[in-house]
């Protein structure tokens, strides 16, 4: 267990370094009223450098990270983050920019913008990207109000309705609901698609429009996309592209041509960025040509000698978010596009999909398949036998890190009980697949033979079995030292 | 080959062999012929590193930037020093190629690390519960207006004309869309019209929320305790929209009675990265905490009692409650928050306080020297934190921004951007890292000095 | 735990009876089996009308969060207060320990639902 960094602290220490102050000037005491100011300090801690690096450098190896080992988190897509990638966002000329220079001083940046808006519109099939998203769900909710302003300035005012599959992301709805639609949940098929016939009960006059992910997230490409693309189009619905999976047909296909309307791409999943404990990722929405008046203000325009950016686009549903996007971010799924050109990501998607079936291959015989067929970049796994040994899915998962491995997304999607969702990315080798594979067989094995230790795993980890309804019950959000308890 | 690729020729004949595929297209056979692409991408060929890091550098090169250029601007980001031991934290790899820590007992690291940034945003906006970062400052303001709808059940929000105005704008395109009403105060003399305050507040029934920066969008220290007192006295709900350098030395929201605060991060550690990542953040009182967004991270024991940490209060978040959650965000601005979290603990009790008053004595000095020139006057007769507003008598400030970049810095803001009224009115910023040096320069080179 | 004599049930899994004209609600054994350990339930403000089929209530476990519906039209007339701080009492005895009361404005709507028998053989339809 490592201390706080408020249990280090000791007054007098100090890990700073500031300027003395040159200008002759008062202090807060005569600038600023008294009612303004702070009567108590704010109890931050008072440490040395030494400590500051030790802590969090016992923190960090507390961490399981890609390059710490395997991390097969379903739809999370938890691939290599190439280190060149972040000497680039270091340099000065992109990271000491502010985002309020005037054009012509930050021409590289707004470069930067409206290159990538057109290398993502051709890799998606789309017409425009906007940049602004700073994250999947957040590139869901633009997108979602683009489709709400498309029709809106139709006069189209009945789509209040947005249908989503069962096998869905959670944010899917949730940003739907955030962009103020009603949802309606379609089933899916035995096949893991869209159910076609629910789907043509749903769609009506009030249909704004349909979420899919596309393969989905059993990991499966819905064959039916055309006939689903028809349906929701002649009830003059629009189709949303959710990006999370599009890992799976990069430069094999195309949502454009798939007859989407409105993109969304994660750029920590399919374009290496590292995803940071939980962020930053980045979340561009790209859109048909229709659709583009409506994209969130600015975008990047480019006239064949200036770049600049357009902030009259009077249809706009406004700004997502403050400046541009996740510059530093997008600068770095950049540099990955240019490093791995249009054979590299093709390459990319056929090495993810033949390693999901590949360990598919190796695991189907000692978990239950639900959907045995050819599966994209990930695949889904139940643990069936949870009523004869006791032991569940979730224990599996705790048990594969005493093997030094990043357990799969378990409990998702909803529709199969105990589930395992498995993504190991196109940036694993064969030979860590087979240990991969191997050990979670064991583990199996091991279920049946001594369930008890499976049950109270870890038992090699940082920590043993951590107690989530304690936290949820009486949650302790803050730490209280007694010396600065009121 | 690829490097990032490590499959041979042989382990994908080896795999193929394994599953009975013939070849790698026969994989793809679910994706029906006429919406495969016949073509490679139309992108450009793949480079190799030491083209790519050429290639990089000179695009790099096409931009100025604050490293070589003294910066005067500030706006809601800020050219604040960022210690050494910032960068070598989160560039260690085992924090910045993690995931969201799903899996507590091989994410100790990160949790404890949010854990005590929640308590560090705690203790300065003197709140009771912190999330675990949002997107930016503005989208933070933002779901804290969603906050304020949902625990108060009325639909309308005041926001004053002194918030951010990219703030605003965002907070309109989150709030319209959801049927919330959006109203804004007026100002009077670069602060908050507090009785156009009180006179919406009694004429608009129900209102949720005000939302209130401070200091403001000019760098103005706002009455914050009047307008908390204003919006309770209505029923209403505080947002207090904060600085965290300036909460080193101005009262924090909790002292007010503030029911939200939120703001930008970037201060704290980020560099500028033309305009993200930073990160936003977003703290309430203790009755409000199952109504906050994003990831909240909470202390629990392990099986043998030892003290761990746990992503907790899940059952608010979209991967539970799906279209009934209080927000769909899921993934934020951790490693940004993290920058903070070290940020702070380098600068500690003393050190975020002698950055604070650097900022507030450099940024007077240059503002009386502006004025001593007789090319500039007041905007705004209020006391300020970091950034003033001054009017130039005879030039648009365009022409003083240029002047300024041929003389290698960088100016402030043209506030007739955001405000049309505010004709050659100057946003200027001056943090701890301006020297006296810089700053005579940039006086001299604004006033036209040496023309 | 035991059953209450006439008490009935929902497919939502609640349960609802009658005593001295008011209905007490709750949710089911099956309910707190599927929910796992609760740690949380959102109680409804007293005073609160609603009609039969609105959500009054949340109850949360770590990994799900469970609407509670009014089986019943009219008034919330009481909350368990006891399961602000313990929630885990829907866990232990689920039968004694109520959510909500509700002033119907009909009772008649409680003859709709299921009693014990028909409930018993709906949950083992469920399984």
């Amino acid at each position: 267990m490592a201390k706080l960094i408020f249990e280090m602290s000791k007054p007098g220490r100090t890990a700073y370094s500031l300027p003395r102050c040159d200008v002759e000037t008062c202090g807060s005491d005569v600038l600023i009223p008294e009612k303004y100011r702070r009567k108590k300090d704010a109890e931050l801690p008072e440490v040395s450098e030494t400590d500051v690096i030790r802590h969090f450098t016992e923190l960090s190896r507390m961490n399981h990270g890609v390059d710490t080992g395997f991390y097969p988190l379903g739809s999370c897509t938890m691939k290599y983050n190439p280190k060149v990638n972040e000497d680039i966002a270091g340099m000065d000329g992109f990271r000491a920019v502010h985002p309020l220079q005037d054009d012509e001083t930050a021409q590289g940046c707004i470069r930067i913008l409206y290159e990538m808006d057109r290398m993502l519109s051709e890799i998606t099939g789309m017409d425009r990207f906007s940049l602004q998203p700073a994250a999947g769900a957040h590139g869901e909710l633009a997108g979602l109000l683009v489709i709400r302003a498309y029709h809106a300035h139709r006069g189209d005012t009945g789509r209040n309705k947005i249908i989503v599959p069962d096998s869905a992301h959670g944010t899917n709805p949730a940003s739907a609901a955030m962009a103020g639609f009603e949802i309606i949940e379609v089933k899916s098929d035995e096949r893991g698609g869209v159910d076609l016939e629910e789907l043509k009960a749903a769609v009506g006059p009030d249909t704004a429009g349909l979420m899919l992910t596309n393969p989905n997230t059993l990991g499966l490409f819905d064959e039916n996309i055309k006939e689903i693309a028809d349906i929701v189009h002649d009830a003059g619905g629009l189709l949303y592209y959710d990006g999370a999976n599009a890992n799976a047909i990069i430069g094999v296909c195309r949502p454009g041509d798939m007859g989407f309307d409105v993109v969304h791409l994660n750029l920590h999943k399919t374009f290496s960025t590292p995803h940071g404990g939980g962020g930053p990722g980045s979340g561009p929405v790209g859109v048909k040509k229709e659709l583009e008046p409506f994209l969130p203000v600015p975008l990047a325009e480019y006239d064949g000698k200036q770049y600049r950016l357009d902030y009259d686009r009077p249809l706009s549903i406004g700004r997502v978010r403050s400046f541009y996007g996740n510059f530093g971010v997008i600068l770095r799924a950049y540099a990955y596009i240019r490093t791995m050109g249009p054979d590299g990501l093709r390459k990319v998607a056929e090495n993810a999909v033949l390693n999901a079936n590949y360990l598919m291959h190796r695991l189907k015989g000692h978990f239950d398949l639900p959907y045995d067929r050819t599966c994209m970049h990930e695949f889904v796994l139940s643990y069936g036998r949870h009523k004869e040994t006791g032991v569940r899915t979730l224990d599996i998962a705790k048990m594969l890190l005493d093997y030094g491995f990043h357990p799969p997304t378990v409990y998702f999607p909803l529709i199969v009980s105990e589930a395992l969702m498995i993504e190991p990315t196109e940036t694993e080798s064969l030979e860590t697949l087979d240990l991969f594979a191997d050990t979670l067989i064991s583990i199996a094995d091991e279920a049946e033979r001594d369930p008890e230790k499976v049950r109270t795993a870890p038992h090699r980890a940082y920590t043993s079995r951590l107690d989530e309804v304690r936290a949820a019950r009486n949650p302790v959000l803050v730490y209280v030292d007694e010396d600065t308890a009121e | 080959m690829y490097r990032y690729i490590p499959n041979t020729r042989e382990d994908q004949e080896k795999m193929l062999s394994a599953i009975g595929a013939g070849s790698v297209a026969e994989l793809f056979s679910d994706i029906p012929e006429d919406i495969r692409l016949d073509r490679d991408l139309d992108l450009p060929d793949a480079m190799h590193e030491q083209e790519l890091v050429s290639h990089m550098k000179a695009i790099a090169s096409e931009n100025v930037n604050t490293a070589d250029h003294p910066c005067f601007l500030g706006a809601g980001v800020y050219d604040h020093f960022i210690p050494s031991v910032v960068g070598h934290v989160i560039s260690r790899s085992e924090f910045y190629t993690s995931y969201t820590p799903y899996q507590p007992e091989i994410s100790q690291g990160t949790l404890q690390a949010i854990f005590e940034y929640q308590t560090m945003i705690c203790r300065l906006t003197g709140m009771d519960v912190s999330n675990a970062s949002m997107y930016d400052g503005a989208t933070a303001v933002a779901e804290a207006a969603l906050m304020a709808v949902r625990s108060t059940g009325r639909e309308k929000v005041l926001v004053s004309r002194g918030v951010h105005p990219q703030y605003r704008e965002v907070l309109r395109t989150y709030a319209v869309h959801a049927g919330i009403g959006i109203a804004e105060v007026g100002l009077s003399g670069g602060m908050t019209d507090l009785d156009g305050l009180r006179d919406a507040l009694s004429g608009e029934a129900g209102v949720a929320a005000v939302i209130l920066q401070s200091p403001n969008f000019f760098g103005v220290i706002e009455d914050m305790e009047a307008a908390t007192a204003l919006a309770h006295e209505y029923g209403a709900l505080t947002v207090a929209c904060v600085d965290p350098v300036s909460l080193a030395i101005l009262q924090p929201p909790g002292e007010y009675g503030a029911d939200i605060a939120a703001g930008e991060g970037q201060p704290l550690g980020n560099p500028l990265n033309y305009g993200g990542p930073h990160f936003g953040f977003l703290a309430a009182k203790q009755k409000l905490v199952r109504k906050m967004p994003g990831r909240i991270v909470g202390q629990t024991t392990d099986s043998e009692g030892r003290r761990g940490f746990v992503l907790t209060l899940q059952a608010r978040e979209q991967h539970i409650r799906r279209e009934k959650a209080v927000s769909n965000i899921c993934s934020n601005q951790a490693l940004n928050a993290l920058a903070a979290t070290v940020y702070l603990s380098v600068m500690g009790k003393q050190g975020l306080k002698q950055v604070a008053e650097l900022c507030l004595s450099k940024s007077h000095y240059a503002y009386s020297k502006l004025l001593a020139t007789g090319r500039f006057e007041k905007v705004c007769d209020a006391p300020f934190f970091r950034e003033f507003a001054v009017r130039s008598v005879d030039e648009p400030v365009e022409t003083i921004n240029r002047r300024l970049r041929d003389r290698g810095m960088i100016g402030g803001l043209a506030l007739e951007r955001y405000y049309p009224e505010m004709k050659n009115c100057w946003l200027v910023a001056v943090t701890e890292k301006r020297t006296r040096q810089e700053i005579d320069a940039f006086v001299e080179a604004a006033a036209g000095g040496g023309r | 735990m035991e059953i209450y004599e006439g008490m009935k049930f929902t497919k939502e899994h609640e349960w609802a009876r009658e005593e001295g004209g008011k209905v007490y609600i709750g949710i089911s054994d099956y309910a707190q089996n599927a929910l796992g350990d609760i740690v949380y339930v959102e109680l409804p403000e007293t005073g609160k009308k609603v009609k039969a089929g609105d959500p009054i209530s949340v109850v949360e476990s770590v990994k799900t969060a469970s609407d509670i519906y009014s089986p019943v039209s009219g008034t919330v007339s009481g909350v368990n207060e006891a399961l602000a701080d313990s929630p885990e009492l829907l866990n232990e005895d689920p039968y004694e320990n109520y959510i909500a009361v509700i002033d119907p404005d009909d009772l008649s709507e409680l003859e709709d639902l299921m009693d014990e028998e028909e409930y018993r053989e709906f949950c083992s339809r469920e399984e």
